[in-house]
């Protein structure tokens, strides 16, 4: 059975994995060593090196399948490799070489143990994603699935010693729990429909069999309520603002990088591969929801004035911009317009990748200036471009592209994505084709302040001079921070410049889901373009415009060099006139959230707190809360609590009352019996 | 691509390049007109241009790369914009790179390199003006983005030479979707170009800026640089709502003859056009800051009902 | 598509347009220019209609329609401004992005109520049908949320101008009776309502509306 169809890159993988899970082990040996520890992570970086190029063979390469000689009793485990698994190998593969390499740096500072502890819970989190890829029936997807959750849970907690830590990993867990128990649910439906007993777990033969519409529907909301606790789709974001603060900040990385993208993987592997029949109102929850989450997390994320809770924000919002993808990928499918379900299904992949490169690039460079100047609120850095050139350098290539402004890789997605939307009009039903298109804006209100909030990122922490006498020690990262940053910012790169190449990758993928003719006449292009096909002419080259770009600021350069060459003479700023100019009079970000605040009010739970005119020590404070959290989770736990206390009457001291409880089922059990 | 488009595509960028001055000119000589005032002619901007030219350049302390580098990519972002848009023939080669969605992306990315300078020395009134700058873009892209998706319903693309193609061949089709479409770019227009009621671009007081406290630290050739982005950004925007609303008498092969006429229609629209600006200026007060998103949410309602028009009524 | 056809359609676009702009508007004066300029493109549009489908009688409907709806009404309604001292209405009830969205959310909720009853009309131009369902909709949209008297009775005007355009754009034109009646009901009831609005304010010393409910509670 192993050799049926296995080939390469599926051991390929299995050897990464193996090498991970060698790591996670040699941490436990090697907990005194503080130079081996941190070579682990570069040996991790390999095996992720490895992950890489097995999933970019596999894009290529015919779905392979493999059944593991041990596993339950009538359930051997199943593994595969096929194209969609492959776009989130390869996506899993990159982020996690530049994670791993910056990881090996910025742990130096670390005390040993704590490091130790680390690298055991971090290659085993990366064991555990390699294996929800790879997993080919639910048994083993759910039991990586659940790995996984741990082993992250684990490493939101490390610093354990921090209140806000603990109870952040708290909501993840318990969040986490409520979306695997939905999960379990879905799989079980699945499974009991295909009257094929255990081995009716293997997702082949879940795809082989339909379900009726009101099964499919009940999966379909089962799987995007248990991956939407992953990936953070609205009412179940509140974990993530919470624990990527706390999270060390390569572990921000890979839970925003990979672990969120995890969710949209499984919801599509559930949506459009074992329902393979999706029912047009799906698309449309899809599509109001992401839409929504994304909006949402705009919003807020302009609003918050910790640089790594504003992150965390702006993936809610990047996913659910990925979410309304799917949503509108599923719409298209359910009409049968296969090309434009192609198009929207393009755009979702290349959002997906998109975020997890530049979003873990943005919280690693955080991670550099929480090491260089120990604090995360953005109201108290300011000026670094000068103490850390590499780091702000960088980061403003991420700030680009997490903004969507071309020549970079946001840019590209957000104009597959509103292509897509300028498709979606000649749905049968009229409704559909007014109301569809407005989702348009909605992406571009949500890249506006997208573009708004990178502003407020780079500008307050990089820019300006620095607001506390601290900052002027801050010390640029070390080489292994600089390689990883380095790559990710080429990633960004790479895919802004080179769309037609990207959009390859994703092809079988797109072949696999919707159709192989959709697929292949979907986007065309060479090294400089990226072209819809035939129904619309547009067309995107990057190149070009950085070609472009480039040449006429040189020329610029060159010419008034020669023909205005008066001599540059630095003075103090103009400012206005205003001579007093202190570090203090720059906006914080606060004051630079404050139309945000404005504009958006009604949007958010606030409480500020303004001075008195006569004041002498004027204080003013804003808070923001998520209205969310009050509306939904509290009732929530005070029901729950409530349910304790009702249940709390039934335990009396007792232990007759407690034999009588048991004694009163066993009656029951033997009434009922027939 | 052919020797005839390329050097039309030469044509095209030396007039947005040297003919953006002549009508930021002409437009406050209109304005001063209609005020009253004699003004001091349309060729103002190039003198203050070779003035600022000649001076001394001024940097603050504390400026890094990104404040002496953003002038030259603003500058450079607004001559892509403008040679792509089609102003006399929908032929050029350096239309495919890109769309009209890109165009937005163009504008956005050169709005963003302007925010981020003026955060660079560190002044109160530089973050005031990158915050505020920034807010006017995330309302007006989405109600600029409807604006485009008109045409581009219409025509089945987003590229813009083939709407005009679209446009401009039909002959006399009236788009009733097109007269919203035109209601919310002119008001986009204003928005985008710090004109009135959004900004007033005659304004000497700091707290009431928004494109003048951008910039308020430059001098010198890269203060030329911006006031010269600003006038080839007024220029494109003029030139993107001539060709999507009044493309008619635009060369479809780009003959000899064809251009030659094309040119002479283009001077006049583009003058009518600067007169049309001055005007509904004069005519306005500028709204405080927090009543431009009601300025800029109509002017997206009222590109949306374009749309819906669209639909409604077919062409 | 004919050229009158296509004048027709422009003309409703407008005439929505204008519905919009006076949903948005706050400033009195400016809605009664605005009204004006909706009776105006309603003339213009019975006169176009008249002209495609060679009803004179559609003529005089127009010359009544721009007599009343951009002279003297208008003129009635300044004089009341001016008399009674008001610029600006009071704040809406709802802020006006709120208030347009909404209005959005009729305007698709009317194209595609629209659609069937339209087809059933059956005459050369029913697409227009939607926009005229769309502002009679809005200008009762504007009623609700209006604070002020005069702003009310401007939103009962507009509704008014909306159900005439339904009429000329489906059936090309009603009975000259029933329009000329219309007309009739209408300038009567302005002047009515001027009347009312002085004693309205000798009584309550305001014409805000919200002050009414106070005295009834």
């Amino acid at each position: 059975m192993i050799a049926q169809v296995g080939h390469d890159p599926l051991d390929l993988t299995l050897a990464a994995c193996a090498i991970w899970l060698v790591l996670a082990a040699a941490s436990l040996a090697l907990s005194r060593r503080p130079r081996a520890l941190r070579a682990l992570f570069v040996g991790g970086s390999a095996g992720s090196f490895l992950f890489l190029t097995a999933g970019l063979r596999a894009l290529f390469a015919p779905a392979s399948h493999m059944t593991l000689p041990f596993g339950l009793p009538q359930l051997a485990f199943h593994l595969h490799l096929d194209p969609l698994a492959a776009v989130f190998v390869v996506l899993f593969g990159f982020t996690s070489v530049a994670i791993s390499l910056f990881a090996a740096g910025y742990l130096r500072h670390e005390p040993t143990a704590h490091v130790a502890r680390m690298a055991g819970q971090y290659h085993l989190l990366l064991a555990a994603i390699g294996l929800v890829l790879l997993a080919d029936d639910a048994y083993v997807f759910l039991v990586a699935w659940e790995t996984m959750a741990w082993s992250s849970y684990l490493l939101i907690i490390s610093d354990d010693h921090m209140v806000q830590a603990r109870r952040a990993g708290l909501l993840y867990l318990v969040t986490e729990h409520m979306g695997a128990i939905a999960l379990m649910l879905a799989f079980g439906i699945l499974q009991s429909a295909t009257h094929a007993g255990l081995a009716g777990y293997a997702f082949p033969v879940m795809r082989a069999t339909t379900l009726t519409p009101e099964m499919a529907s009940t999966v379909f909301a089962l799987g995007l309520f248990g991956f939407g606790a992953k990936a953070g789709f609205l009412p179940l974001h509140a974990w993530l603002p919470e624990a990527h603060p706390v999270a060390p900040s390569p572990v921000s990385a890979l839970l925003s990088g990979v672990l969120l993208k995890l969710g949209i993987y499984g919801l599509l592997l559930v949506t459009l591969e074992l329902l393979h029949a999706p029912l047009w109102w799906w698309g449309i929850v899809m599509l109001v929801l992401g839409l929504t989450t994304a909006l949402f997390g705009a919003i807020y994320s302009a609003a918050q004035n910790d640089m790594k809770r504003l992150l965390s924000y702006s993936s809610i919002e990047n996913i659910g911009l990925i979410l309304a993808g799917i949503g509108l990928t599923v719409l298209f499918e359910a009409y049968h317009m296969a090309s434009l379900a192609a198009l929207a299904l393009m755009a979702t992949l290349y959002h997906t990748l998109n975020h997890a490169v530049f979003k873990s690039l943005l919280f690693l460079g955080t991670g550099s200036i929480l090491h260089a100047t120990a604090e995360r609120n953005l109201g108290r850095l300011g000026g670094l471009i000068h103490r850390m050139p590499w780091v702000a350098a960088l980061l403003l290539i991420g700030s680009f592209a997490a903004a969507g402004v071309p020549p970079f890789n946001g840019f590209v997605s957000e104009w597959l994505l509103l292509q897509s939307f300028l498709g979606a009009t000649s749905f049968p039903q009229p409704y559909l084709n007014m109301a569809v298109p407005l989702g348009a804006a909605a992406v571009v209100l949500v890249a506006g302040l997208a573009a708004y909030v990178m502003v407020k990122f780079y500008g307050i922490s990089f820019l300006g001079q620095p607001r506390e006498p601290a900052l002027k020690a801050a010390e640029d990262a070390g080489p292994h921070e600089r390689t990883g940053l380095l790559l990710l910012a080429a990633g960004c790169l790479f895919l802004g410049l080179f769309p037609a190449w990207t959009v390859d990758l994703f092809r079988p993928a797109v072949a696999q889901l919707i159709g192989p003719a959709a697929a292949q006449d979907t986007l065309a292009g060479n090294v400089f373009s990226c072209r819809l096909h035939a129904a619309t002419q547009a067309d995107y080259r990057p190149l070009v415009v950085l070609g472009a770009l480039a040449l006429v600021s040189a020329t610029l350069v060159f010419l008034l060099r020669r023909l205005a060459p008066a001599p540059l003479r630095r003075t103090d700023a103009w400012n206005g006139g205003h001579e007093a100019r202190t570090a203090r009079m720059q906006d914080t970000a606060e004051g630079f959230g404050q139309p945000i605040r404005h504009v958006f009010a009604s949007f958010f739970r606030m409480q500020i707190e303004r001075p008195a005119a006569a004041e002498t020590t004027p204080v003013y404070a804003s808070r923001i809360e998520d209205p969310l959290w009050y509306a939904i989770y509290l009732p929530i736990v005070r029901s729950v609590s409530r349910l304790s206390e009702w249940v709390a009457l039934l335990r009396r001291r007792r232990i007759a009352i407690y034999l009588l409880y048991a004694f009163a089922t066993l009656v029951i059990l033997l009434v009922l019996t027939p | 691509m052919t020797d005839r488009a390329l050097a039309l595509q030469f044509l095209q960028s030396v007039l947005v390049l040297a003919g953006a001055p002549l009508l930021a000119g002409w437009v406050e000589q209109c304005r001063a007109w209609l005020g009253n005032r004699r003004g001091a002619g349309p060729l103002q901007p190039y003198r203050v241009l070779r003035k600022l030219w000649r001076k001394e350049l001024v940097v603050a302390h504390g400026a890094s790369w990104v404040f002496r580098g953003a002038p030259y990519v603003l500058v450079a972002a607004m001559i892509i914009a403008g040679s792509i848009v089609p102003l006399l023939a929908p032929i050029l080669p350096l239309a495919p790179a890109a769309d009209a969605i890109a165009l937005v992306g163009v504008f956005a990315l050169a709005r963003m390199v302007s925010a981020l300078a003026a955060m660079d020395i560190g002044t109160a009134f530089g973050s005031m003006g990158a915050r505020r700058e920034m807010l006017i873009g995330f309302l007006a892209e989405p109600a600029l983005l409807m604006v485009l998706f008109t045409p581009a319903l219409i025509s089945h693309s987003t590229s813009l030479a083939a709407i005009v193609r679209q446009l401009a061949a039909t002959h006399l089709l009236l788009y009733p979707s097109m007269a919203f479409a035109a209601s919310a770019y002119v008001m986009v227009l204003l928005a985008e170009n710090a004109r009135l009621p959004v900004d007033n671009p005659d304004t000497h007081l700091e707290l009431t800026m928004i494109h003048g406290a951008l910039h308020l630290e430059y001098t010198g050739r890269h203060l030329a640089l911006i006031e010269w982005a600003a006038a080839i950004k007024l220029v494109t925007y003029m030139a993107i709502g001539i060709a999507l609303f009044l493309p008619w008498g635009m060369s479809a092969t780009g003959s000899l003859s064809g251009i030659a006429f094309a040119t002479g229609l283009l001077a006049m629209k583009m003058t009518a056009a600067g007169a049309a600006l001055a005007f509904i200026e004069t005519l306005l007060a500028k709204l405080r800051l927090f009543r431009v998103p009601e300025f800029l949410g109509t002017a997206f309602m009222v590109a949306v009902l374009g749309i819906l028009v669209h639909f409604l009524l077919g062409t | 598509m004919p050229l009158f056809a296509q004048i027709t359609n422009m003309l409703a676009a407008l005439f929505l347009l204008v519905g919009f702009a006076m949903l948005a508007q706050r400033r009195i004066v400016h809605l009664i220019n605005l009204y004006a300029l909706q009776g105006g493109i309603l003339a213009l549009s019975i006169v176009t209609v008249g002209y495609g489908t060679h009803q004179e009688s559609l003529y005089l409907s127009a010359a009544l329609n721009g007599l009343l709806k951009v002279i003297i009404i208008p003129a009635i309604l300044y004089r009341l401004v001016r008399r009674l001292g008001l610029v600006w209405d009071r704040e809406n009830l709802l802020r006006v992005p709120t208030l347009l969205l909404a209005g959005l959310v009729l305007n698709i909720f009317a194209f595609n109520a629209a659609l069937p009853i339209a087809h059933l009309a059956g005459t050369i131009n029913h697409d227009t049908f939607g926009i005229a369902l769309a502002s009679v909709l809005l200008s009762l949209l504007m009623m609700i949320v209006r604070t002020t008297a005069l702003t009310q009775v401007l939103g009962f005007l507009s509704l008014e101008n909306g159900i005439i355009f339904a009429a000329t754009s489906v059936t090309y034109g009603m009975p000259m009776m029933i329009e000329l009646g219309i007309a009739l009901d209408v300038i009567v009831g302005v002047f009515i309502l001027g009347v009312f609005f002085f004693h309205i304010r000798d009584e309550f010393d305001s014409l805000d509306l919200q002050r009414f409910d106070r005295h009834e509670e």
